[in-house]
C-alpha cells in the first residue's frame, strides 16, 4: 500500500492510509502517550483519554484516528501537553497508587507515563477511596485500587469456553474490575500470567508470581538513559548573592530522603563551600537562627506537630521543596487514609495481639502531638514551590534541583534518575 | 450447557426475573449466565450498571424518590424524612420486614409536579409529608397500589397563536402515513430537508442527512430506534407526547422505516416511564389490527415494518445514542467510541437511525401538515416550533410549545416567574443563564434548548444547584473514561470546599482549568458537559463565589487543624482510662 502525507504539528510525515495514528506516529519517532491502546483491539477502547490530540482543531482521542491524506494533527502544544498530563495525574489521584510498595513498579505503564510526562506531584487531591482486594480467586489476586479501568482484561481474557473472565461492576466512580471465580479457575498458569502482564498497572496479580521480573530487568529499567524528563516547574526564584542557607526536616517520613542527601558522599564537601545548613537533622540544629533561602521537607503531615513544623518552615524559608513521595502525597503512611482513624487506632492499641491487659489505651498526653484524621501532603497545608519525587529521590536529582534554585543553573533530569519508587 | 438465547434479549430477561421474584438473586444470575452463554460476572456487570435492577433484596414495595434540583427546592428533604419515619428504615438501608426499600433516583420526568416518587414504578406526585404517611399506612394495610397512584397529566400552558402549533393539536392516527403510498422514500427525506427537521433531543443534527445516510447503506436489515429515554433533569415533554400522541410518534417511525428501508422499529423507553408502556403497546396493537404495522403496509409492496418496546433499566447515559444501542444489545450502557455513525453500524452492527420521540412526532406532522405549515413558524434561520418543559420557580410549570426565537424573558413572563435569578436551559448538561442574558433568544443560532427549562428565583442558592448537578453526574457517569469518572468526583470535593468557605482565587482558577480538561478529553457528551454549570456559575455570577472566597495566602485555607484532630480526640475520649 502506498504511503500518504499527513501532518503532526505542521511537520510532514508519510504513512499508510488507514493506519492507526498512534502506531504510525510511534514508527515515525513521535511518542503519543496512551494506556488503553493495543494494536490488536479494534475498534480501540478509547477509555484512558491520555492520547487526546486535536484533529482539525477539535479534541479527539488519538487512538481513534486513522491516517488519511492531509490529516492535520496538533499534538505538542502547551495546552494539549498539559491536558494529557492532567488526565494521567487524574488516574494517580483517583486510585491508590503507592509505587514504593507496588509489585508492578518498574513494569507499570502508568508509572512510565508519569515519568515520561514529568509528573512530580498531581494537581488533583488524592481521593483515597477504600476498595477491597479480592483474594478469592484460585490464582489471581485483584487490587482494584490500582485499576485504571482501561478495559483491556475485560476484552482480552476469555476462558476456554469463550466466556469473559473479567468484567466491570457498578458504574461511575464506583466502577470496579471484578473476576469470575468459576471462569478464572479454568485459566491455565500461562493464561493467568498473561492476564497479569496485559494489565498496564498492578491490578491483576498472580499468586507467587507478582514480582514478574527482578529489579534491573523490569520493562522500564532499560529505558534509554539519555531520555530527558520534561520538568515544568516554575522558573527559579532569584535570591541574594553570597553563601546560601538551607534548612531540612523529616516530618512523617523515614529519614530515607535524608540518607539520600548524604549519598552525595564527598560532594557534601563541595556543598558546604557554597551553602550553610541551618535547622536540620544533619547538623542537629533544633531551631531556626535566621531566615533561610531554601527549606527541604521530607515526609507528609500525620500529626499536629508536623503541621506546626511545616508552618514554621513556610514562615522561615523563601522556597519550600517537598522531597520524596511522602511529602508529595503522603506516601506509605497515607495507606491509612482509606481507613477511618478510629479503626487504625483500635487495631494497633486495643485489639492488638501484643497489647497487655489494662494496657489497652490509646496513647494520649499533653506532651504528645495529636494524630490527624488522615496523612496530608505538605502542599495541602502550606504553599509548596517545588516537588522532587522518589522513594527516596536520588542524591543527584535533589542536588540538581537545589543548585537550580539557588544558583539558577540549568538542569535536566535523566529518565533513570526520575523515579517514584 | 449450550446457550441459545440472543444477547439483545438480556435486559428483557432480567426484567422478567425481577418482576417475578422482586430481585435478581445469585442463583438467577448464574441461570441467566448459562442461558446466554456468558460468565456470571459479565451478567453481574450488566445488572450492577442499571440502578433499577436489584440484587438479592426483594421487598414488597420499592420507592424511588426523585432528587432533582426542582424537588430539592420543593421540599425533598421533608418528603425523604416522611418516608423514613413512616417506614422506619433509612434510605439505602435494609428493611427487616422486607416491606419497603427506599432509594433516591435522578430526575423521573415529573419536574412539573415535584416532589415526586415512583413506588413499584407507579407515579406519585405533588407529595406532602401527610400524604406520604397516609400512603405508607394504606400500602402496609394491603391497599391496591394502582388505586392509590396518580395519573399525572402534563398541563399544556402555551401554544403558538394563529394556528401555528405543530405538536399540540389534535391528531388523527394514521393521517401522516396515509401520505406514504403517494410518496417515494426519497421524497419523504426531501420533505424532511425542506422542513429543516433536526434532532430535537438537543444536538439538532439535520434529520434528512441521518436518514439519507442510513438509506444509502447497503444492508438487508436496518433499524429505526426511537429514543424515549428522556433523562435530562427538568425534561418531561416526551412524557406528554407518549401520553397524548403515541400514534404521532409511531407514524413518524413508520415513515422513517419506509424512507430508509428498515423493517423493524424499537422504542427504547426509560424504565421511569414504565407506566406509559401500556399506552404505547396498545397503540402498536391497534396499528397491527389496522394493518398499519406488519406486512405490505398500506398496500405498499414489500413494505414490512414492525415496532416493539424495549424497556431501559435506569441509566441517564443511555440517552446518548450509542450507549442506548449498547443497552438495547444487552450490554452495560457505555457510549461507544466514535468510530462509526449508528447509520453505518448501529443496533447489532446494522445501519440504524436513532431519533427521539419529539423528532419522530415532528416528522409525522411534516407529512400531515405539509412543509409550509411547519416553516411558517419560527425564525428564517431556525424554523418551526419546539416543546419546552418549564419547571421550578414559576406559577405555571408545564409544557410550552414555542416558536423558535422566543426570548428567555418572554418565556419567563408567560410562566409567571417572579424575581428570577437564574435559568438552567437544557438541563444540567446545558447552559446556566443569568439575568444579563434574559434577552437572548431560544433559537438554533443563539441558545439551543433540548427541552428543559428550570427557573430559580432570588431565594435559591446557586451552590445548591451546582452541587446537585455535580452529584447527578457522579451518579450517572458510566465510568468508562477517566476525565468524567474521576473528574466529577474531584470537582465534588472542590465544591464542598467552596461551601466551607475555604477557597481563594487560586482555587477557583484551578476549578475552571480542571473543568476545561473534562470538557476537552471526556469520551462522550456527559463528561464533556458535566462541568458546564459550575464553570458558568463562576463566570457569570461573580457574587456566587465572592461570597465564599477568602484572601490568598501561603498557608492553605483548606486545612483546618482543629477539624483534622477531631477524630483523634474522639478516639482517646472513647478509650480514656479515667472514665
Amino acid at each position: 500500500m502506498s504511503k500518504v502525507p499527513f501532518y503532526i504539528d505542521g511537520e510532514k510525515y508519510f504513512a499508510e492510509a488507514g493506519q492507526n495514528l498512534i502506531e504510525a506516529a510511534e514508527k515515525l519517532g513521535v511518542f503519543i502517550p496512551s494506556l488503553c491502546h493495543y494494536p490488536h483491539i479494534d475498534p480501540p477502547l478509547a477509555t484512558c483519554r491520555a492520547c487526546t490530540v486535536n484533529i482539525d482543531g477539535q479534541p479527539r482521542a488519538g487512538c481513534l484516528c486513522k491516517i488519511k491524506e492531509g490529516l492535520m494533527v496538533e499534538f505538542d502544544t502547551p495546552d494539549l501537553r498539559d491536558n494529557r498530563k492532567a488526565v494521567i495525574e487524574m488516574m494517580f489521584a483517583e486510585g491508590n497508587h503507592f509505587c514504593p510498595a507496588c509489585e508492578k513498579s518498574g513494569d507499570c505503564d502508568l508509572q512510565h507515563l508519569g515519568y515520561k510526562t514529568g509528573i512530580t506531584a498531581t494537581r488533583f487531591p488524592h481521593l483515597f477511596i477504600d476498595r477491597v482486594m479480592d483474594f478469592n480467586p484460585k490464582r489471581i489476586v485483584i487490587e482494584p485500587s490500582r485499576c485504571i479501568k482501561c478495559q483491556r482484561c475485560v476484552e482480552e481474557v476469555l476462558s476456554v469456553d469463550g466466556k469473559k473472565v473479567f468484567s466491570f461492576k457498578n458504574r461511575g466512580n464506583e466502577m470496579l474490575v471484578s473476576v469470575d471465580y468459576a471462569e478464572e479457575a479454568k485459566l491455565t498458569e500461562e493464561e493467568a500470567l498473561r492476564a497479569m502482564h496485559i494489565c498496564p498497572v498492578g491490578a491483576i496479580m498472580v499468586r507467587g508470581k507478582s514480582l514478574a521480573r527482578p529489579f534491573g530487568h523490569r520493562k522500564y529499567d532499560d529505558e534509554e538513559s539519555s531520555d530527558l524528563i520534561p520538568i515544568s516547574q516554575a522558573p527559579s526564584i532569584k535570591t541574594s548573592g553570597g553563601k546560601k542557607t538551607v534548612a531540612t526536616t523529616s516530618l512523617a517520613g523515614c529519614f530515607g530522603c535524608h540518607m539520600s542527601m548524604l549519598d552525595l558522599d564527598l560532594g557534601i564537601l563541595d556543598l558546604i563551600e557554597v551553602v550553610e545548613f541551618n535547622k536540620s537533622p544533619l547538623n542537629d540544629i533544633k531551631n531556626f537562627t535566621q531566615r533561610c533561602d531554601i527549606g527541604l521537607i521530607e515526609g507528609g503531615c500525620c500529626n499536629s506537630e508536623n503541621v506546626e513544623v511545616l508552618k514554621k518552615f513556610r514562615e522561615m524559608c523563601d522556597i519550600l521543596v517537598s522531597i520524596g513521595e511522602c511529602a508529595i502525597y503522603g506516601g506509605l503512611p497515607a495507606m491509612r487514609n482509606t481507613i477511618p482513624l478510629i479503626e487504625c487506632l483500635e487495631e494497633s492499641y486495643i485489639n492488638s495481639l501484643t497489647s497487655e491487659n489494662n494496657e489497652n489505651i490509646i496513647p494520649a498526653h499533653e506532651d504528645l502531638p495529636k494524630i490527624l484524621d488522615q496523612v496530608y501532603s505538605c502542599h495541602e497545608i502550606v504553599k509548596i514551590d517545588y516537588w522532587i519525587p522518589g522513594c527516596p529521590p536520588s542524591a543527584e536529582h535533589i542536588w540538581k534541583v537545589v543548585k537550580n534554585l539557588l544558583f539558577q543553573q540549568d538542569y535536566s533530569v535523566l529518565y533513570p534518575e526520575f523515579k517514584y519508587d | 450447557m449450550k446457550s441459545n438465547k440472543k444477547r439483545h434479549h438480556l435486559l428483557d430477561a432480567l426484567w422478567k426475573i425481577q418482576n417475578q421474584h422482586g430481585c435478581i438473586s445469585d442463583d438467577q444470575v448464574q441461570k441467566i449466565a448459562d442461558q446466554f452463554g456468558m460468565s456470571s460476572i459479565e451478567v453481574e456487570g450488566v445488572v450492577s450498571f442499571y440502578h433499577f435492577f436489584k440484587r438479592n433484596s426483594a421487598t414488597t414495595f420499592t420507592v424511588y424518590l426523585s432528587n432533582n434540583i426542582v424537588s430539592k427546592f420543593k421540599g425533598f428533604s421533608k418528603i425523604k424524612k416522611a418516608f423514613e419515619t413512616g417506614v422506619g428504615v433509612s434510605f439505602g438501608k435494609k428493611d427487616p420486614t422486607q416491606m419497603f426499600d427506599l432509594h433516591e433516583t435522578s430526575c423521573i420526568g415529573l419536574s412539573d409536579v415535584e416532589p415526586a416518587a415512583l413506588i413499584n414504578f407507579r407515579p406519585f406526585v405533588n407529595l406532602t409529608s401527610a400524604r406520604v404517611h397516609k400512603l405508607i399506612f394504606y400500602l402496609k394495610a394491603g391497599a391496591d397500589i394502582d388505586e392509590l397512584c396518580d395519573h399525572p397529566q402534563s398541563i399544556i400552558q402555551f401554544k403558538p397563536r394563529n394556528n401555528k402549533a405543530t405538536f399540540l393539536r389534535t391528531y388523527q392516527a394514521g393521517k401522516a402515513i396515509n401520505q406514504l403510498p403517494s410518496l417515494s422514500p426519497e421524497s419523504v427525506i426531501e420533505l424532511m430537508r425542506l422542513a429543516d427537521l433536526r434532532g430535537m433531543g438537543g444536538a439538532f443534527f439535520p434529520t434528512h442527512i441521518k436518514w439519507d445516510g442510513c438509506k444509502k447503506q447497503n444492508s438487508r436489515s436496518k433499524y429505526v430506534v426511537c429514543n424515549a429515554d428522556e433523562g435530562e433533569p427538568g425534561t418531561f415533554k416526551d412524557r406528554l407526547l407518549i401520553q397524548e400522541y403515541p400514534s404521532l410518534c409511531i407514524d413518524g417511525m413508520i415513515a422513517c422505516g419506509y424512507s430508509i428501508g428498515a423493517h423493524e422499529g424499537i422504542i427504547y423507553l426509560r424504565a421511569e416511564y414504565n407506566y406509559l408502556r401500556k399506552k404505547l403497546e396498545d397503540t402498536i396493537q391497534a396499528y397491527k389490527k389496522k394493518k398499519w404495522l406488519g406486512k405490505n403496509i398500506l398496500n405498499i409492496k414489500n413494505f414490512n415494518f414492525n415496532i416493539r418496546v424495549q424497556l431501559g433499566a435506569g441509566a441517564y447515559v443511555c440517552g446518548e445514542e450509542t450507549a442506548l444501542l449498547q443497552s438495547m444489545e444487552g450490554y452495560r450502557g457505555e457510549p461507544r467510541p466514535k468510530v462509526y455513525f449508528p447509520t453505518e453500524r448501529g443496533f447489532l452492527n446494522k445501519p440504524t437511525v436513532v431519533n427521539n420521540v419529539e423528532t419522530f412526532c415532528k416528522a409525522a406532522r411534516i407529512l400531515e401538515l405539509g412543509v409550509d405549515h411547519i416553516t411558517a413558524a419560527g425564525l428564517p434561520e431556525s424554523k418551526g416550533t419546539k416543546l419546552i418543559s418549564v419547571s421550578g420557580d414559576c406559577k405555571k410549570p408545564g409544557i410550552y410549545e414555542i416558536e423558535w426565537g422566543m426570548r428567555i424573558q418572554e418565556l419567563l413572563d408567560l410562566s409567571q416567574a417572579k424575581n428570577t435569578y437564574a435559568v438552567q436551559v437544557s438541563g444540567p448538561s446545558g447552559e446556566l443563564i443569568s439575568s444579563a442574558e434574559f434577552e437572548r433568544k431560544i433559537a438554533l443560532n443563539d441558545l439551543k434548548c433540548g427541552g428543559s427549562f428550570m427557573i430559580f428565583n432570588q431565594e435559591r442558592n446557586l451552590l445548591d444547584v451546582v452541587q446537585n448537578f455535580n452529584q447527578f453526574f457522579i451518579d450517572e457517569s458510566c465510568g468508562v473514561c477517566t476525565p468524567c469518572r474521576a473528574g466529577n468526583f474531584i470537582l465534588s470535593r472542590e465544591i464542598r470546599k467552596i461551601r466551607r468557605g475555604l477557597m481563594d482565587q487560586n482555587d477557583i482558577n484551578k476549578i475552571l482549568k480542571w473543568g476545561k480538561i473534562m470538557r476537552y478529553s471526556s469520551r462522550c457528551g456527559l463528561g464533556q458537559t458535566a462541568p458546564n454549570s459550575l464553570i458558568q456559575a463562576i463566570e457569570k455570577f461573580p457574587d456566587f463565589v465572592n461570597e465564599y472566597l477568602t484572601a490568598d495566602n501561603v498557608l492553605n485555607k483548606n486545612f483546618n487543624l482543629k477539624e483534622a484532630v477531631q477524630d483523634y480526640e474522639k478516639a482517646i475520649l472513647k478509650y480514656s482510662r479515667y472514665e
